[in-house]
């Protein structure tokens, strides 16, 4: 038998069923695992394996007396530190948060525990998701398992170098503006952002109210359609999550869509574009084509604006959705001996890092009496036009395959001084948010270093079905999601 | 362009109080970061409806029907400073010099 950790979510459920393997015996060697090679990849803000241990004795002792067992049973999941845990630190890696334990369980959490998962540990992010490597985490720099001088891009980059260091089967990040599909590309793992509204944001803490969803990472299509069917699904706590059924993505995951049309969208292979990765995207264009698929070319313009658009819209939302840090009702207050307002400005002025203020002070500035109307209005009018190049390419074709991201991994170290550059490296991943729809990014080889390159995917609103497909039949005739880094 | 008066005015807006140093470096970055927004008026957005949310809702209610909600030594737990049950606030009332 595999070891676990070279084993899919899949194969440890039927491992499971057959006797082979236990839950407790899973989530041990998971535990291990972290225990021994996490001091390189730095991946884990905090664990739980006591709980989890306890956790996975209940399931196999359920399993035992042949009670119905959840669709995720004894798989350990890695959860980013800013869903909230009852009773858990969540974080956001932030100093602000730093002592936060939540009276109550996300959606996701809930949703995660009634499927019998276990909930192993919290991920380290980029603080309050503000980054795109995970380095502006408060607390430390996550590491690209591929390559420990490499960013695993953010902000979900914990979950990602975890998946991708094989410590957990699964795991949960978030995505506003790329956080999933661009980390889960660095690491050569897969990445989902979905429909906004199909997975409940109640209790996920909030940086872009109208971009935030909850992003499954997985290592396969068959883990990521299994992942995908617990965390989806309506929930009246959040006004904002889409009612319609949830099907079962692994009914037709293997129906091989050859009849789809693909659309390669010019605007995604210009100025910027490395070359390793326009070379893999290319040859996984081709892969499509020999599947069967038919490949069109298709034209996104507004592309070259999603940058911009989206730095006014998310961050407008961050500095409403960052007011509630005050130093009053939870979170970090300054020692300093001050008047409310002082207390306000000081709590906020020690507690956030650096690209926390300067996001806020951005959408701050963007909403602020005379530019609301130049920034913020202009920015919502482009949102429409971006999404309306969706809705002329759903017309022709069925998907859209491009590059998750212009680069394969960067330098640690490499773009914190520039914010620009760093902000550039969602420009592939920014509009799947801004318009809604799901996009999904997929292993499709490595670059002349050795590093992954992402593969995107993405499809019209509640389409997730059809990526899980499409990933699958790529999936079918290729290994890339099976190479794994040596650590 | 965004200069460090401005700076300064908007991180009084946010309630931030940023350093000198965080001053002069924040103005020098968001100028750059807005330099590179302000292409957005290369777009004649005149006839486009703003698009502040990805779906079509209108408002959504629930039933008006009584939950349990959050006990109240729970809803306190996390509280820099609590007295009595209550969240505890440095005096409100306080001069604050015009701003300029």
């Amino acid at each position: 038998m595999k070891p676990v950790h070279e084993q899919t979510a899949s194969e440890l459920l039927e491992a499971q069923e057959e006797g082979e393997l236990s839950a407790v015996e899973i989530v041990q060697a998971c535990l291990d695992r972290i225990g021994r090679l996490d001091d390189k990849v730095h991946a884990l803000l905090s664990v739980r394996g006591d709980e989890a241990l306890e956790r996975a004795g209940s399931i196999d002792e359920r399993r035992r007396r042949g009670e119905p067992l959840g669709a995720l049973a004894g798989l350990p999941v890695a959860l980013k530190d800013n869903m909230c845990t009852v009773g858990w630190e969540t974080t956001c890696a932030s100093r602000i948060l730093e002592n936060f334990k939540p009276p109550y369980n996300a959606a996701v959490v809930e949703k995660l525990h009634a499927a019998d998962a276990v909930v192993i540990g919290k991920t380290n992010m980029d603080e309050f998701a503000f980054g795109s490597s995970t380095e502006t985490s408060a607390f430390f720099v996550t590491r690209n398992p591929w390559d420990p001088d490499r960013v695993p891009g953010g902000s979900s980059g914990g979950s990602a170098a975890a998946l991708a260091a094989r410590f957990v089967p699964l795991a949960v990040g978030s995505s506003t503006g790329g956080s999933v599909r661009q980390p889960a590309g660095f690491c050569g793992v897969m990445g989902l952002k979905p429909t906004y509204g199909r997975v409940s944001r109640y209790g996920l803490i909030a940086f872009g109210s109208s971009l935030d969803q909850v992003s499954p990472l997985a290592r396969d299509a068959r883990d990521m359609a299994r992942l995908t069917g617990v965390l989806a699904g309506h929930d009246p706590r959040d006004s904002t999550s889409i009612d319609a059924p949830v099907p079962d993505y692994l009914a037709d995951l293997d129906e091989v869509p050859r009849q789809m049309k693909l659309g390669v969208p010019a605007e995604y292979f210009g100025e910027g574009l490395s070359p390793d990765v326009e070379k893999r995207i290319t040859e996984a264009v081709e892969t499509f084509r020999t599947l069967g698929f038919r490949i069109v070319e298709i034209r996104l313009p507004h592309t070259k604006y999603a940058i911009a658009s989206y730095y006014v819209v998310a961050t407008a939302e961050a500095s409403s959705n960052l007011a509630r840090f005050d130093g009053v009702h939870y979170g970090h207050r300054t020692a300093q001996k001050a008047g409310l307002v002082d207390m306000y400005s000081l709590s906020r002025e020690e507690g956030f890092g650096d690209e926390a203020k300067r996001r806020i002070m951005l959408g701050t500035y963007a909403l602020s009496s005379g530019y609301y109307d130049a920034y913020y209005l202009k920015a919502l009018k482009v949102r429409r036009l971006l999404k309306e190049d969706f809705d002329r390419a759903w017309e022709k074709v069925d998907a859209v395959l491009c590059p998750t991201s212009p680069t394969t991994a960067f330098r640690v170290g490499e773009r914190v001084d520039d914010p620009l550059a760093m902000y550039l490296s969602d420009i592939f991943t920014v509009p799947a948010n801004m318009a809604g729809i799901p996009g999904i990014s997929i292993p499709c080889g490595f670059d002349r270093d050795g590093l992954p390159v992402g593969l995107q995917i993405m499809a019209p609103n509640l389409q997730e079905s059809r990526l899980f497909r499409i990933a699958r039949a790529f999936q079918t005739v290729t290994d890339f999601h099976l190479s794994r880094p040596d650590l | 362009m965004i200069d460090e008066k401005e700076v300064q005015h908007v991180a009084r807006l946010a309630r931030l109080r940023l350093s000198p140093e965080e001053l002069r470096r924040f103005a020098s970055q968001l100028s750059r970061i807005i330099d590179y927004i302000n292409q957005l008026n290369e777009l004649d957005t005149s006839t486009v409806e703003p698009m502040s949310h990805p779906l079509d809702l209108t408002n959504v209610f629930r039933e008006d029907a009584v939950t349990p909600s959050l006990p109240r030594d729970e809803a306190l737990a996390n509280a820099p400073e609590q007295r009595h049950g209550f969240f505890v606030v440095p005096p409100v009332l306080e001069w604050e010099p015009p701003e300029g």
